[in-house]
């Protein structure tokens, strides 16, 4: 059984259709990442998700069972983007507070924020206020804040944003160790070499819709991008491109799309030298997320 | 450069219509509510508003009379002779006479700033200007420094016009300026004469009443600092609901309120000798209710304001509006009665009444009942209005 499935997910606001058909599922101890231009509809999705926005028509259901909207949800943890946290209150007293809001008391409420702390890195820092804290130390703590209850699914909206590549590599850590205890995760993001590196499926959204869902490869292959991209570096600029190629980088580098590498690349590199061109590196890889991503939202901007 | 930078900010301005609001509208709105409070229109000082005086004839003769008819026929006053008939008094007149008890309880309880007593032998001493004879009685309040003067100088006029209806005043010699006067008077305060400073109650009444609510609605606007830093959606995803987000919020803004004016009336006590420890029972009823009602005025604000700008404004605009109008800046007792009237729409004004009835009438707790009544109506409606207006954070 899938732990979240979203059917037919409707919601406008006025004349702007926020989510128009959107339908995806979720299963167990999955890493599932949800991608999409500005004003795609992944916050009202989230929203809805939570309980926080009501939709038109359509349903979200958690376990087999269809979510009302400003009902608690128990087995649902939220991440806001925004560092959701009281700054003049300890690491200890927000994690606290949201613990018992999320029903936590007692002995299991102590021995939850106690996990929490170390699970975040932050067990030195329990008694600090937290507007001491770095970006980093806030995002760890937000993160914190909204898995505390244990929940079985746990919606993240952007949560490295702002923050160095060691606090983004600590979150994944933390992450991954949720993962591993079967809970399942829905994430949004902007980078998407993350979501390329870490997120087993991916859904891109747009206009309201999933566009596409899948693998990387599947998502590949669903925005017609199967070819391998060569980006061969040459060892001095080259006024034209050989047959088969494009210029990149002000001539410092030739790019091609070929189906079959066994066959066709041999062929390739024979024209470059034929050309007189020395290689100095030679690259051969599917098609980028950026790639699928603009192919299937388009390069206009969206705000 | 800098006509760039001009130019911008006015673009800005122009685009701002909270900022505009807060730059061309509460000043004049500030301006207009002073100038009928202080103005010409609003108040007893400037001249054109009658003071209230309620009149005991105990004489009953020709002179008397009409000395109480020059008395109502003055434009400065607003002569009261008769009280509302106790209840059971079957086939009675619906009015009866007053007399000098309820004269003087009529000014215990605030209904008057004085009361004119005319004693027997007041006819004969009307325009005597020998020093000797019946003196009339100004029993009056002393909060209110205007009235009883305003009321024996008046007295004068009115007695002179009565001497001369009733033939003039020949044969008058020699006398100090006190025999001269066409009727002797004294003023006899009625209330506060045993205070050592009794002002002091007035001043930290109108101070906490106006400091709670400007605290009241600081204390709000955490919710659109919540809003801003995600806490606020944080806090009903988790299930608490908007119902209990509010109840919280004020119950805090309340009691933060509640020890707020307690700190400040105990300095009073310490410092001013402000007898907090003689009334602390009204002192602690006034201050519950009053504090309920400024937390819940706090969260209408905080639910109405997009930001913190906008509350401010808010904010300064109201609390300022109503406390001028409240009492709180200026006594209302010196206002017109129309004002006075009217201040009554503010919370505070009611909030206010009900602190002086505990440290200046001294009156029972029982007599506390409108002002708690009506304070507990305002927080109703504060706490549905708040309510109404936070709908725009719960689910869409």
């Amino acid at each position: 059984m899938a732990v979240l499935e979203i059917r037919d997910a409707r919601k406008s606001f006025g004349a702007t259709r926020a989510l128009d058909g959107l339908s995806l599922s979720l299963g167990e101890g999955e890493l599932l990442g949800l991608l999409g231009p500005n004003g795609a509809g992944k916050t009202t999705l989230i929203r809805a998700i939570a309980g926080r926005v009501r939709l038109d028509a359509g349903t979200v259901s958690l376990y087999g069972h269809a979510l009302e909207p400003e009902r608690p949800r128990p087995d649902l943890g939220v991440v806001p983007q925004e560092n959701a946290l009281y700054p003049l209150l300890t690491a200890r007293e927000n994690l606290e507070t949201f613990g018992k809001l999320s029903g936590l008391d007692g002995k299991h409420l102590r021995e939850r924020v106690a996990w929490a702390l170390e699970w975040s890195g932050l067990a030195d820092r329990a008694p600090s206020e937290v507007r001491t804290f770095s970006g980093g130390m806030k995002r760890r703590l937000n993160l914190a804040c909204g898995v505390l209850h244990e929940p079985k699914l746990v919606l993240l909206d952007e949560p490295t944003v702002g923050v160095d590549p060691q606090s983004r590599e600590s979150i994944y850590d933390m992450l991954g160790a949720l993962r591993a205890s079967g809970t399942s995760l829905l994430l949004t993001t902007h980078y998407l070499e993350e979501a390329e590196a870490r997120c087993e499926r991916i859904v891109v959204i747009d206009h309201g819709r999933a566009v596409a869902a899948g693998t990387l490869v599947e998502l590949v292959e669903q925005a017609g991008l199967s070819g391998r991209r060569v980006r061969l570096s040459l060892d001095r600029p080259a006024a034209s491109a050989p047959a088969g190629f494009t210029l990149a980088d002000a001539g410092h580098a030739l790019t091609a799309t070929i189906d079959d590498v066994a066959h066709e690349l041999p062929g390739l590199l024979a024209r470059v030298q034929g050309a007189g061109l020395g290689v100095r590196d030679l690259e051969v890889r599917p098609a980028s997320l950026q790639a699928v991503f603009l192919e299937l939202t388009g390069k206009e901007l969206r705000e | 450069m800098i006509g760039l930078l001009i130019r911008n900010s006015w673009t800005q301005l122009r685009r701002d219509r909270a900022a505009q609001v807060l730059a061309f509208i509460v000043p004049i709105a500030f301006f207009s509510i002073f100038a009928v409070i202080f103005g010409g229109g609003g108040n007893r000082m400037s001249g054109t508003s009658r003071v209230a005086v309620a009149v005991v004839d105990e004489e009953k003769s020709e002179k008397s009379r009409a000395l109480v008819e020059a008395l109502a026929a003055d434009s400065g006053l607003r002569v009261i002779t008769t009280a509302a008939a106790p209840r059971g008094s079957r086939g009675a007149a619906a009015e009866t006479t007053l007399t000098r008890a309820a004269a003087e309880a009529m000014v215990k309880r605030g209904d008057v700033p004085a009361a004119l007593i005319l004693p027997p032998g007041t006819g004969a001493a009307i325009g005597s200007f020998d020093g000797a004879g019946a003196k009339a009685l100004v029993l009056h309040d002393p909060s209110d420094p205007v009235a009883a003067r305003m009321v024996g100088g008046l007295l004068q006029r009115a007695a002179l016009r009565a001497a001369s209806a009733n033939g003039g005043f020949m044969g008058r010699v020699n006398k100090g300026p006190d025999e001269m006067m066409p009727l002797r008077y004294e003023e006899q305060a009625v209330l506060g004469e045993k205070r050592d400073s009794p002002m002091v109650a007035f001043y930290a009444a109108g101070i906490a009443v106006m400091f709670i609510m400007f605290s009241a609605a600081g204390a709000g606007g955490a919710l659109i600092e919540e809003t801003d830093s995600g806490t606020l959606e944080r806090v009903l995803t988790s299930g608490l609901g908007m119902n209990g987000l509010l109840l919280a919020k004020w119950l805090y803004s309340t009691t933060l309120a509640c020890a707020q004016v307690t700190i400040m009336f105990v300095w009073g006590m310490l410092v001013f000798r402000l007898p907090l420890v003689q009334h602390v029972a009204g002192f602690a009823i006034m201050t519950v209710f009053t504090a309920a009602a400024a937390a819940a005025f706090g969260l209408v604000l905080a639910t109405m304001s997009r930001t913190r700008q906008q509350l401010a404004g808010f904010a300064n605009l109201l609390v300022l509006s109503l406390n001028a109008l409240g009492g709180s800046m200026f006594p209302r007792f010196l206002m017109s009665e129309g004002l006075q009237r009217a201040s009554l729409i503010g919370f505070n004004a009611w909030a206010l009444d009900g602190y002086l009835k505990v440290f200046w009438r001294e009156a029972p707790l029982a007599a506390l009942a409108p002002q708690v009544g009506a304070l507990i109506g305002f927080t109703a409606l504060f706490l549905v209005l708040a309510r109404r207006l936070a709908r725009r954070w719960e689910a869409a």
